[in-house]
């Protein structure tokens, strides 16, 4: 009898089964993540998924009986006032008695088959064909961020970084190239000369004894490892590109603006960031809300409290220079911003709106969104309504910008639809 | 009661093999001694030598999604296992099985890093020696297994098929690997095949009938038959060459796979290989369905009948004792048709249930166990008796022979006829004098595999025509196939004919063809 512990064997070996399985029913996931955002709660973005695809094209057909018709008959336990001849009602739906000799999953073949997705997996589906746009800056200041990183190896450094195999390596290629005996070799010598002289061969013993002596001075000669061998590991520093990024959430929250607005704005920030995180090492959130005045708020602030007044959207737009100005950078800082609103504007203030965006905030963004919420007459009529204010005025703006986009949003539904209409990697050529 | 409680306790403190429910190595190796003792000497068991690998939960979710062996080729439909199982058990809708035992020598029992160590004490005893004894003597596994050499041909075909996915495309091999699983269970061969005729039987045969023609030649034959059949000579000769062609092509044929492999035209080797893969696990597989109540109802009789004697001599504490009849009677349970959680009569328990009912019958009969069984009733030797049933029968049979009254009036059995013309099921036989044979009989036919998997043969190739493969289906009582299913079994088929296919439902009885499913070729 053998006892094996077989816990530290790796774990996981169907993972490449699972990947396989995810990649075969890969547009039915797709389209589940999709269907599993609408219902999400924001919280729970980072999580894992447990989502529900049709079986269509992950079924494992075989040859079977059908479920009905013919003639069958079952033995079934635990008979209580049945004699024979008793009549039994079919029970529906196959539940109940006399199903017993059936297969569990005759009817009722499950339509949805129901797994977890992790939290990678997840996000790689759903980010798959989505790239970020302008993903670093080009202008880069290379003494900010360095690392360490290892290069080739080299003849001095401090005892942590000795690196023995390269060294044994050398001290083992000097050793054979310089013909230096080995103990084994010395040994045979040395065997070599006993059995001479057991022999009573005078002349062959005192040969190897010379041999012998000869190589055993060589081996002196030579050492086992020498400085020369010694290698230790090379770092040298790298500047590494800049991989933090801050992103702006702009959002008017006047009277006008619903709380299922408000709702449809959280998941698009939501997923930006989501997104944003997967890129960048750090991401800054900076929340700015604005009525006829803006301020920075915090994340509860930001989506819960409400506020009441007018609406001049250059006020956001003037503090999120601020706050760039004062804390982020442009040459060091990928910013990003989402703009959520829905649309009503001081028509007066138009102008500065076009002035300070095209002006002064794209040339130092990544990229900046602009979504309109809650456009829902335009739904409900089927065709569109007369553009927004703001609308029209980004409109005349985003053509000269690549890093500019406008779409509007009227159902949770649509969030990633445009998300990844936004984001799709062949945004250039559609 | 409290009498020997109190004995055992005081008396049995430094015999005790183990204290308190944390399990190591030296544990496990003074339990396993103590088993093996009781059970190659007192139950007279004959086991493989046995394995015993300590697993966590993680990798028993994996040894669930390669359907229970311990190497597997990779395939998409395991992740998909794998997927499931794992939302059942992170949901909690679902334990794992305390252990998995495979079929090999010597045989693997993996048992739970979380079990504690009396569950380790039942599994060693259910798995490793009553599996084993199962497998090793059982004449279905003899007869179809090699258990010696299924983990060398599991790595064969793990690498095989790894080999194929690099020179052929992960693609194809996926595909043609889905067609061979869609007609796993009508990829083994059902009764052991005629052995081969060697060259000097065969030489000797054709000369034999070479003489019989010599001597009893008779000219006027040859031309009086030329006269008279000459109008249906045409005809019958045709027929004559097609039966010969069939007969060379082994026609008929119920081994879907092996046909395939051996005959299909246009396969590349590869898909040969694979599809003889396929089709040895699947035959590897084919006595476990066959045996599963038996299996499992020797493997829980063993269990049950050594942990008792190890509590009886002092080696198990009463808590122990206590822990593995609570794991072993949720086991053996059989809730009643009328129960939400009824899904079948549980093999477990009705193996068990008959395997004690043998012992019974064999130490303590009544008169009613004389008549029914006079061989075996009084006859004193339980185990032997049992190892006989263990080693020469399979489920069906081992219903028909050895299923008593006390046991279908125990289980309450009753028998209910389905028939989709009448509007309501009629109770047809229960558990009283009149029905017990009745009853035994249908049970038994209900785990005949031949019955209750569709028999499906091929029948003919139009070798003339277009190729097209011709399958029937013996239709017995009226069940047809169920049709999404059939049609997407086929659309498999025809990708490995590569020409068209057609299925005919057969009533067996009158050879009326009931339906057809029909597959037109793929270019």
């Amino acid at each position: 009898m053998n006892i094996i512990d077989r816990r530290p064997n790796p774990k996981g070996k169907s993972l490449a089964n699972r990947q396989r399985f995810i990649e075969r029913a890969k547009h039915e996931v797709k389209d589940a993540i999709a269907d599993a955002l609408k219902r999400r709660k924001l919280g729970e973005a980072e999580g894992g998924e447990k989502v529900s695809i049709p079986t269509k094209g992950i079924t494992e057909p075989v040859l079977r009986s059908a479920a009905r018709g013919g003639k069958r008959e079952y033995v079934v336990p635990g008979n209580k006032k049945f004699v024979v001849g008793d009549r039994i009602d079919r029970p529906q739906s196959g539940g109940g008695g006399g199903r017993g000799q059936a297969s569990p999953n005759d009817n009722g073949e499950q339509d949805a088959f129901e797994f977890m997705l992790s939290k990678e997996e997840f996000l790689d589906l759903l980010f798959e064909d989505l790239e970020l746009p302008n993903l670093v800056k080009t202008k880069l200041k290379t003494s900010e961020t360095t690392q360490l990183t290892r290069a080739g190896y080299s003849i001095d450094g401090t005892p942590a970084n000795f690196n023995i195999r390269r060294t044994m390596r050398n001290s083992l290629a000097r050793r054979i190239s310089l013909n230096r005996p080995s103990p084994s070799d010395l040994e045979a010598m040395e065997r070599q000369a006993k059995a001479a002289e057991e022999a009573d061969d005078a002349e062959g013993a005192a040969q190897a004894r010379l041999d012998l002596e000869t190589a055993r001075a060589r081996a002196r000669r030579f050492a086992y490892i020498d400085p020369v061998d010694v290698r230790y590991n090379r770092f040298e520093r790298v500047p590494k590109p800049n991989t933090q990024a801050v992103m702006f959430c702009l959002m008017d929250v006047s009277g006008s603006m619903t709380e299922a607005m408000k709702d449809l704005a959280k998941r698009f920030f939501l997923l930006l960031h989501v997104f944003l995180t997967r890129r960048y090492k750090t991401v800054d959130l900076i929340f700015i809300r604005h009525t006829s005045n803006a301020q920075e708020v915090d994340e509860e602030t930001f989506f819960h409290s409400r506020e009441t007044g007018g609406t001049i959207v250059s006020t956001a737009l003037d503090e999120m220079l601020r706050v760039v100005r004062a804390r982020y950078n442009p040459e060091n800082w990928n910013i990003y911003a989402a703009q959520a609103s829905d649309g009503d504007n001081y028509s007066e203030d138009s102008d500065r709106c076009s002035q300070l965006l095209g002006g002064e905030i794209l040339p130092i963004s990544q990229y900046f969104a602009y979504i309109e919420v809650g456009a829902e007459a335009t739904l409900r009529h089927g065709f569109p309504s007369p553009p927004t204010d703001l609308w029209r005025t980004y409109a005349t703006i985003a053509p000269q910008h690549p890093n500019f986009a406008m779409r509007k949003v009227a159902d949770p539904s649509q969030i990633y639809p445009v998300f990844h209409d936004l984001f799709a990697k062949d945004r250039e050529h559609a | 009661m409290p009498e020997r409680t109190r004995l055992n306790s005081l008396a049995g403190d430094n015999k005790l093999l183990f204290k308190g429910p944390e399990w190591d190595f030296d544990k496990l190796r003074r339990v396993y001694d103590a088993i093996e003792d009781i059970a190659l000497k007192e139950l007279g068991l004959d086991v493989y030598p046995n394995q015993i690998e300590v697993i966590t939960s993680e990798q028993m979710l994996d040894a669930y999604a390669s359907i229970g062996l311990p190497l597997m080729y990779r395939h998409w439909s395991f992740g998909k296992h794998f997927a499931r199982e794992e939302a059942l058990y992170r949901h909690g809708y679902q334990g794992l099985a305390y252990e998995i035992v495979i079929n090999s020598s010597p045989c693997i029992s993996y048992i739970m890093e979380e079990n504690s160590m009396a569950m380790q004490t039942l599994v060693i005893a259910h798995a490793a020696f009553g599996h084993n004894h199962f497998f090793k003597n059982n004449f279905l596994f003899r007869q179809w297994t090699d258990a010696t050499g299924i983990l060398d041909y599991l790595t064969f075909a793990r690498d095989y098929v790894a080999h194929a996915e690099e020179t052929y495309g992960a693609d194809g091999v996926e595909r043609t690997l889905d067609a061979a699983h869609a007609l796993m269970s009508q990829g083994v061969h059902r009764y052991a095949r005629r052995p081969k005729l060697n060259f000097e039987e065969e030489k000797k045969r054709e000369e034999d009938r070479r003489r019989f023609a010599e001597e009893s030649y008779d000219d006027i034959w040859r031309t009086a038959q030329l006269v008279v059949e000459s109008a249906s000579t045409d005809k019958k000769a045709a027929q004559k060459e097609l039966a010969a062609i069939r007969q060379k092509l082994g026609l008929p044929e119920e081994n879907i796979l092996y046909f395939l492999e051996k005959r299909a035209p246009r396969l590349k080797p590869w898909q040969r290989e694979l599809v003889r893969i396929a089709r040895h696990i699947s035959q590897y597989f084919y006595p476990q369905k066959q045996t599963r109540m038996m299996n499992e109802g020797c493997a829980t009789f063993c269990h049950y009948e050594i942990v008792n004697r190890l509590h009886e001599k002092g080696l198990i504490s009463d808590g122990a004792l206590l822990e593995i009849m609570h794991s072993h009677t949720s086991v053996v349970t059989q809730p009643e048709y009328d129960d939400q959680r009824y899904s079948g009569i549980n093999p477990y328990a009705l193996g068990f249930a008959m395997m004690r009912d043998i012992k019974r019958i064999c130490l303590d009969p009544s008169a009613e166990d004389r008549e029914w069984f006079p061989d075996m009733a009084g006859n004193g030797d339980p185990y032997g008796t049992l190892r006989h049933a263990w080693a020469n029968f399979r489920d069906e049979s081992f219903i028909l022979q050895y299923l008593s009254p006390r046991v279908m009036r125990d289980f309450r059995l009753f028998k209910i006829i389905d028939d989709a013309d009448a509007d309501a099921m009629v109770v047809d036989a229960i558990h009283e004098e009149r029905g017990y044979r009745e009853i035994r009989r249908a049970l038994a036919r209900s785990y005949d595999l031949a019955r209750h998997e569709p028999d499906i043969q091929i029948r003919d190739v139009d070798l003339e025509g277009d190729r097209c493969l011709v399958l029937s289906h013996a239709v017995h009582d009226g069940v047809l196939l169920d049709e999404t299913n059939a049609h997407a079994v086929l659309e498999q088929l025809s990708s490995l004919w590569h020409y068209g296919i057609r299925l005919e439902e057969v009533d067996a009885a009158t050879d009326r063809v009931l339906k057809t499913h029909e597959v037109p070729a793929k270019h």
